[in-house]
């Protein structure tokens, strides 16, 4: 969050743009992501399973981090548009891009015909909706064994190359790259979201619900825009996942995923565009160097991970790196 | 002679009790202090543990153990209150819902580590075991059993709230906090007592549920979405409103399974989102 300086006087529209400019540690950071393509050219399936969950946590980040909407099934729409689009692979046609936008829409119509309900409540009543709408569907999911496969798995999804041209292969570089690129672009669309007049008024709602419409913004039809916004983002990461692992499990609309995603969200530091993502690359990689240990152990380490996240570092890695950077210049 | 409809009815109304053991301590003190805490199934499968091991390994009878399920969860609890969750009252839901998430996950990760992560089953008295035959329904003792708990405590606690000073305090505290502790009213150590209280009640909502659904060490995160949904259902603060909606939610559980097997626990996620999108502060809530 950037502050107002008060020693410099600046007008409004000077104000916005300052906080769209591109620092050059956000090219360097963009510019590393590349690298996997030379330096871990084995990891390149993990490096895409990677990006699939930055964009996830930054759909989430979106509404939790910006507009304090805290949601405990947000899997709902990573699911939804994961089965979307194996499902339009299946019955309608195997060209990712379509299937990929597809599968946003059909999300994002999901997302709107929730946020009705979404936009209605706060507190710990927003938290049980959000839960409870996420089981349903997981629920829903399950019995249309028909449609989804049910426990088995929707099977049976073939993806085309990419343009006509990347095959999708067993070393994750097609996968990769597709995700990665998708990953940027609606990265830049959040980014100008965020940094534009609707973005400042998000975190005016995060911050007080009930004062923003007294200056004329209204709370409930930015909340509504803004969870559609970003049930089309997840929609669009389960979609991602969907068709670079060619399957698709019902475990895409499990608790455990959404819960998993509101800890990489904190970890890497909610209300920053880059928490999410930096989150979710230091949680899946420390997964995957943990993996070794069992499953029911794992989860200790993640819960005193929260425990010391919450009571020392309150606004996650990024929070605490500005602070620091903050402390050294200071100097 | 009565239809197997209301045989349904008896065993969702027993697993309502033990639903509603379970999470009355939550209600209470989410009501009084608005602190969410994510860990109480926890310390519900803490106190199913201590049962465990008392029966096992020290051969202690199931009765026996009770007392002592309720004692041990009531005080790890309030250690746990006073080193960690006091300082979090005025933070944010989402820091709450973290940190107390994080130590439910911790307590499924040494929960596991001590007992594994099969079941644990345990031997009630044979007397228990069995059956009565009422009006051509098969009644579980054991179950009847529950719902006589489940009663005598409702009863306690509402005369405990009702008719006694503490109680008038805790009242006076989750309906206006400022103003209790304007009058001089502790609201620390109140909060701190209700919270060892329902700690223990779910303790020994733990240990008597261990006949009935099992315990492994998932106990912890399974229960909670359970506890939660009957905590917003009834609406906070209230017990006639953790019971009304543990008996709810126990019912629709129980004949959804029996009567749509092929929903699953749908019936019951319907049920709550419908209580909520009608009522956002649940059945009995006031705010």
């Amino acid at each position: 969050m950037t502050t107002l300086d008060a020693s410099r006087a600046l007008t409004p529209q000077a104000y916005m743009q300052g906080l769209s400019r591109w620092q050059p540690i956000e090219i360097i950071f963009w510019l590393a992501t590349l690298l996997p393509f030379w330096l871990f050219p084995t990891y390149l399936s993990l490096a895409s399973q990677i990006a699939i969950t930055a964009l996830f946590a930054l759909s989430l980040d979106l509404i939790l981090g910006y507009a304090g909407i805290v949601s405990l099934g947000h899997a709902a729409f990573f699911g939804f548009g994961a089965y979307s689009a194996g499902i339009f692979s299946k019955f309608a046609w195997s060209e990712p891009i379509s299937g990929l936008i597809a599968a946003a829409l059909l999300t994002g119509l999901l997302g709107y015909a929730s946020s009705f309900i979404i936009s209605r409540f706060r507190h710990l009543t927003l938290i049980m909706i959000t839960l409870g709408l996420g089981l349903l569907l997981k629920e829903a999911a399950n019995s249309a064994h028909w449609l989804t496969g049910g426990s088995d798995g929707l099977q049976g999804v073939s993806i085309a190359p990419v343009f006509g041209l990347f095959k999708f292969d067993l070393y994750g570089r097609t996968a990769y790259g597709y995700s990665l690129g998708v990953l940027f672009i609606v990265f830049l669309f959040a980014r100008r979201l965020i940094n534009s007049p609707f973005g400042l008024a998000l975190r005016g709602i995060r911050e007080n619900f009930v004062r923003m419409p007294a200056i004329g913004a209204d709370s409930r039809a930015h909340i509504r825009k803004v969870y559609t916004i970003s049930a089309i983002v997840a929609g669009i990461a389960g979609a991602l996942l969907a068709q670079t692992t060619q399957t698709v499990a019902l475990e895409v609309l499990s608790f455990e995923r959404s819960a998993d995603v509101v800890v990489m969200l904190v970890l890497g530091g909610a209300g920053r565009l880059y928490g999410g993502l930096i989150g979710a690359a230091v949680y899946m990689i420390a997964r995957d160097q943990f993996s070794g240990i069992a499953p029911q152990y794992w989860y200790f380490w993640i819960g005193a991970l929260l425990v010391m996240v919450v009571t020392l570092l309150p606004n996650g890695i990024l929070g605490g790196l500005s602070k620091l950077l903050k402390r050294w210049s200071r100097r | 002679m009565l239809p197997p409809v209301f045989g349904v009815l008896f065993d969702g109304i027993a697993y309502g009790m033990l639903l509603f053991l379970l999470s009355v301590g939550m209600s209470v003190t989410l009501g009084l202090m608005n602190f969410v805490n994510l860990a109480h199934c926890a310390f519900a499968m803490f106190g199913a543990y201590v049962t465990v091991v008392l029966m096992k390994d020290f051969h202690w009878n199931f009765f026996a153990t009770l007392p002592m399920a309720f004692a041990a969860s009531a005080l790890v609890s309030v250690v746990i209150e006073r080193i960690l969750y006091r300082r979090l009252y005025r933070a944010t839901d989402l820091d709450q819902v973290l940190l107390t998430i994080g130590l439910a996950f911790m307590s499924v990760a040494i929960a596991a580590w001590f007992f594994g992560t099969t079941q644990q089953p345990i031997a009630v008295p044979s007397y228990m075991r069995g059956s009565i035959g009422f009006l051509g329904l098969n009644l579980g003792i054991y179950r009847l059993f529950l719902v006589a708990v489940g009663i005598a405590v409702t009863v306690l606690l509402v005369l405990t709230l009702e008719h006694t000073r503490f109680g008038a305090q805790v009242r006076a505290a989750v309906d206006n906090q400022r103003m209790a502790r304007g009058i001089g009213i502790d609201v620390d150590r109140t909060f701190a007592i209700t919270f060892a209280l329902g700690s223990g009640l779910a303790g020994l909502g733990g240990a008597l549920a261990i006949e009935i659904v099992g315990l492994d060490p998932q106990f912890a995160l399974v229960y909670l979405v359970y506890v939660l949904i009957i905590v917003s259902v009834g609406g906070l603060g209230s017990i006639a409103g953790s019971f009304a909606a543990a008996c709810l939610i126990g019912v629709s559980d129980i004949a959804g399974k029996y009567y749509v097997p092929q929903l699953g626990s749908f019936l019951i996620y319907l049920v709550m989102v419908a209580v909520l999108m009608w009522r956002p502060a649940g059945l009995f809530g006031r705010r």
